[in-house]
């Protein structure tokens, strides 16, 4: 199919700019604030959605914006994985922003404006690097949404919220320069360009005879540039994130953030080294096991936390790794587990981060210790939480489930035992960190503080509206698991 | 003499080189007849601001297929000497006349509460100072070219010792010392090169062929006073001394224009007249480069003054600007040419910044300034964008000018790339550091936001940009953006004249052959390796 040069694909990432320009100017007015901001969100999709269909049939959209030198340009190319990811973190973005409102106004934080305004530039960062067409594109959103998270996760602006910001940015910064400026120089070097190959992923853009050496060393150092991913050892700025606000934890550092990190390694792997040099050079096979250790390491960390937040934190570094795991296999069947995997992961992770959030508001408890007997008083949250762990371990007819059959196919197109055995054991291990905190919500010995409270927490308008949201997606993350086609035929069209 | 072959002379219906070199002269001496200071304020603005205006045909009428030198004007001065005036600009220097034609009217807009005593000698000063900046740029003989060298150290000297801060003697001491010092190897060379060649015609004398030895001798004489200039390590610490103790027009002038002269003199003298020698001494100087690279960052990294930190800073991106110009290569040079236009215009930016912030509380300490972001909320998002462009943030104008020169840098060596790169780590490491202590909280980490008697306090002392403040940096983050998202119009302009110098060098360095040279000069080659080594 033939690819559309349209300045239509800009509107993605400019809707969420111009939302937090209105924020801006709306700051005294809270309800203002809160229409823009949910405004923003729906056309957002909506703008997305408007192009699904020409990608569905095949083709792809492309504009370029800005040539700082040649090869070097501000382009935007969307395709079937662009459209993935820009079209869950748009949806989610809508609930989030109703969460936001419950939120928010439930524990009357500081600096609301501020706050919506940074949300909604960094959303349209990660939309412009779902739309980049080249490197360049991708790094300078990359970059843009580093700084706008910032001030989110600085937010309390207290000790705690200073240092978790402070080595959220010394990290996501520091490999970014160290790392992955290099990483585009040395690729602009050897290729001339830093387009993207936009005729499948299984050529990359290095011309034949390429520096072998250069070509390895330029792929390290985009899987550990890319930090937002998650990838061990620089992992440690994603619990340290944790200090924000819950939505920022929800929308950002579990879907547009880390997803924003993980998005640009798949691309990179994909579009700029291609299957059959990653082959070639056995780069696949070890990124694979390189990633199978942040897997089980990450879930085992996750099994010692006991806040919620964290746990759920270290789930997400263990998880975002399923997704280069997919890709770096290099089969067909892994590939679509791996990027199907962004969007299952999206609707699973931000459910049960809502509902880490919806607690905090309702009754003020972070320690899964202190939540025996929650399961009573907030009967919604909880189940919606048991049915995102369903989906997070990979039970049959839960979107989990997609995401790890593809996987296993893959490792067995390949052959490899390791792999299957990495599987299955963080499946386990997923199981053993998330089960416990359903039983104790429902099993669990009730809080010394808590004995003789009863009624239900859910029934405040504030908490209504976090709520609904969670609830919304964690059936969606069911759904996913009975009806994937949608997503699947997405990355058919992408990597045929 | 054939001055003529390349030369394009003037075809505007005015002389416009020597218009703007004459009016800023002019108005400064008929600002000594105004005496009401409000009156001279304008009046100085004014001028700046013709000249701006006079100087933009340069860059709409610019010849961009050529590397000859435009506009040129040829007059017969002291026939005895065959000493000539002769002006021109080719794609390297019109930039620079235009960066400087660019920035004063900010110095005059960002003194006018700054500076209350002696306005009309200020306004002298700097108007004069302007002069002597353009008359280097467009001087294409090298008398000229000394006269105005020399005469542009008086007027900053008189900057920094008259306007300055507590120890401005000291500062102005010391510039003037350094500067002088190097300036006296600069003559030498000069003197030098007109015995040998009977000419002071610049373009005649890159066309002649020197001896090896001979390259040697005349490289290091005016290395010396370039590296002092712009400034290279060792020879920096005269720099972060005068930019603390100038006022906010003197630091300006400095940063964005006076720095530049070190990296255009090595442009127009040493890699052109010398290219043996350059590239003998290259990889001492991109050692050099790379050293100044890290430890500018490094030092920068540890301030608690805000204009030290900005200071070092500029050694450090100074030290990027050497690092392209010696990687003689397309990328490096028009890097390091497009990073010297770009530190012009953002560290002016922050310059102007923090003297807008001494305005107002009187303090340039990080730790007196810090948690703004509430306070004075548009000051600091316009601080935000000069920090993320000095850092070299994608989309700004010094991500260019940086991606440029590491790309030459890989391509001259991978190990020189990755050498290069902790200097990009460390610009965002104190780049931010600043920024989250000015725009967040207390250097002591206690959040200021619950200290509502002492945020109180500020937001009744501080008030945010005023419509003089407003419209200085909005121009300036324009311009910002526009190179940083278009900077084709920057790099067509400069690409004739670094083509043709690329082609210089590699013609005079293939002629001359370092093993026929002297043989004190190899003596002194293997000297420098070892003093190098250790």
């Amino acid at each position: 199919m033939d690819t559309i040069i349209t300045s239509k694909i800009l509107l993605a990432s400019a809707l969420p700019m111009l939302t937090a320009l209105l924020v801006m100017f709306s700051g005294k007015k809270p309800n203002l604030r809160e229409v823009w901001s949910l405004a923003g969100a729906l056309l957002t999709f909506l703008s997305v959605l408007s192009l699904l269909p020409h990608i569905l049939a095949g083709g792809s959209y492309e504009y370029t914006l800005a040539t700082l030198y040649p090869g070097v340009n501000i382009k935007f190319h969307l395709d079937g994985l662009g459209i993935m990811f820009a079209g869950t973190a748009s949806f989610l973005w809508i609930l989030a922003g109703f969460y936001c409102i419950g939120y928010m106004r439930g524990l009357e934080e500081h600096a609301q404006t501020r706050f919506y305004v940074c949300y909604a530039v960094s959303v349209g960062a990660a939309m412009g690097a779902a739309f980049a067409g080249n490197l360049f594109t991708l790094y300078l959103f990359y970059e843009i949404v580093s700084i706008f998270t910032y001030p989110l996760v600085a937010h309390h602006q207290d000790g705690e919220g200073y240092a978790g910001a402070r080595k959220y940015i010394v990290y996501l910064m520091f490999t970014s320069k160290a790392f992955l400026l290099p990483a585009m120089i040395i690729i602009y070097m050897q290729c001339g360009t830093l387009d993207f190959c936009y005729t499948g992923v299984v050529s990359g853009i290095f011309p034949e005879g390429a520096n072998k050496t250069l070509v390895v060393v330029s792929y390290l150092l985009c899987l550990f540039g890319f930090a937002k991913a998650g990838i061990m050892p620089f992992h440690n700025w994603l619990p340290s994130a944790m200090v924000a606000p819950t939505p920022v934890s929800a929308l950002l550092h579990a879907v547009v953030v880390v997803k924003v990190g993980v998005f640009s390694i798949c691309r990179v792997m994909l579009s700029v080294f291609g299957v059959q040099m990653l082959q070639d050079l056995s780069l696949g096979m070890f990124t694979a096991y390189f990633v199978s250790f942040t897997i089980i390491t990450a879930s085992i960390i996750a099994l010692s936390k006991s806040n919620l937040k964290a746990r759920l934190a270290y789930s997400t570094i263990s998880q975002l790794s399923y997704i280069i795991l997919g890709v770096a296999m290099l089969t067909p069947n892994s590939i679509t587990g791996g990027l199907v995997h962004i969007a299952n992961h999206a609707f699973s992770k931000i459910t049960l981060f809502f509902c880490a959030g919806a607690i905090f508001v309702a009754c003020g408890k972070k320690d899964i210790k202190e939540m025996g007997g929650l399961g009573y008083r907030m009967p919604i949250t909880m189940i919606a939480f048991g049915l995102a762990s369903l989906s997070m371990i990979g039970v049959p007819g839960s979107a989990g489930f997609v995401t790890k059959w593809f996987l296993a196919l893959g490792a067995m197109d390949i052959g490899s035992i390791g792999i299957l055995v990495v599987l299955l054991a963080s499946s386990l291990l997923n199981a053993g960190y998330f089960v416990p905190v359903f039983l104790t919500a429902f099993f669990g010995k009730v809080a010394p503080a808590d004995k003789g409270l009863s009624g239900s927490l859910e029934n405040k308008p504030l908490i209504m509206f976090m709520v609904v949201p969670l609830l919304i997606t964690s059936i969606i993350s069911i759904i996913l698991g009975i009806y994937p086609d949608l997503f699947l035929s997405i990355i058919h069209v992408m990597i045929n | 003499m054939h001055m003529e072959k390349y030369l394009i002379l003037n075809t505007l219906s005015y002389p416009i080189l020597s218009m703007i070199l004459m009016v800023p002269l002019v108005g400064a001496l008929i600002s000594l007849l105004i005496k009401d200071e409000q009156r001279l304020k304008i009046f100085g603005l004014l001028v700046t601001l013709v000249t701006l205006v006079l100087s933009l045909p340069l860059f709409t009428c610019f010849d961009l297929h050529t590397a000859k030198y435009q506009f040129a004007e040829l007059r017969a001065w002291f026939p005895l000497l065959k000493l000539n005036y002769v002006v021109g600009v080719d794609g390297i220097s019109v930039l620079l006349v235009l960066l400087t034609t660019f920035i004063m009217p900010f110095c005059i807009l960002c003194s006018w509460r700054y500076i209350n005593k002696r306005l009309g000698a200020f306004i002298f000063v700097t108007l004069v100072m302007e002069a002597a900046m353009i008359g280097v740029f467009i001087s294409l003989n090298t008398v000229l070219f000394y006269i105005f060298w020399e005469a542009m150290l008086i007027p900053m000297f008189l900057l920094i010792a008259i306007w300055g801060g507590a120890r401005k003697d000291y500062a102005s001491i010391k510039f003037f010392l350094y500067t002088l010092c190097g300036s006296v190897f600069l003559l030498v060379a000069i003197v030098a090169l007109y015995i040998k060649t009977g000419t002071f015609f610049i373009p005649a004398l890159m066309d002649q062929e020197y001896s090896f030895a001979y390259q040697m001798w005349i490289f290091l004489a005016c290395a010396l006073a370039f590296a002092i200039k712009i400034p290279m390590y060792p020879f920096h610490t005269w720099l972060p001394a005068a930019h603390v103790e100038a006022p906010t027009a003197g630091s300006v002038i400095l940063a964005s224009v006076l720095l530049k002269m070190g990296g255009y003199g090595f442009l127009r003298f040493c890699l052109p007249m010398a290219p043996a020698a350059t590239i003998y001494c290259m990889p001492y100087l991109i050692a050099l480069s790379l050293i100044s690279i890290i430890f500018g960052g490094y030092l920068a990294l540890g301030q608690t003054d805000i204009k030290k930190l900005i200071a070092y800073s500029s050694v450090g991106h100074m030290g990027f600007v050497t690092l392209g110009i010696f990687l003689l290569n397309d990328q490096g040079l028009k890097g390091a040419i497009l990073q010297m236009i770009n530190h012009g215009i953002t560290t002016g930016g922050l310059f102007i910044m923090v003297g807008m912030i001494y305005e107002r509380t009187h303090s340039r300490e990080i730790a007196d300034n810090s948690a703004l972001g509430m306070v004075i909320p548009i000051y600091v998002t316009f601080l935000g964008i000069f920090c993320l462009s000095s850092l070299a943030f994608p989309g700004t104008n010094s991500f260019v000018g940086e991606f440029l020169v590491l790309l030459g840098a890989f391509k001259r060596s991978t190990l020189v790339g990755f050498l290069a790169i902790p200097g990009a780590i460390l610009a965002a490491a104190y780049m931010l550091r600043l920024l989250q202590r000015m725009v967040w909280h207390d250097s002591d980490g206690h959040a200021h936001h619950h200290d509502e008697n002492e945020a109180d306090d500020h937001s009744h002392v501080l008030t945010d940009l005023s419509f003089r403040e407003l419209s200085m940096v909005v121009v300036l983050t324009f311009f910002v953006f526009w190179i940083g998202l278009y900077p084709a119009p920057l790099l067509n302009i400069m690409d004739a004249s670094v083509t043709h110098l690329l082609g210089q060098i590699s013609v005079g360095g293939a002629v001359a052959d370092p093993h026929a040279g002297h043989h004190a000069l190899l003596e002194l080659g293997s000297w420098i390796k070892q003093v190098m080594t250790f």
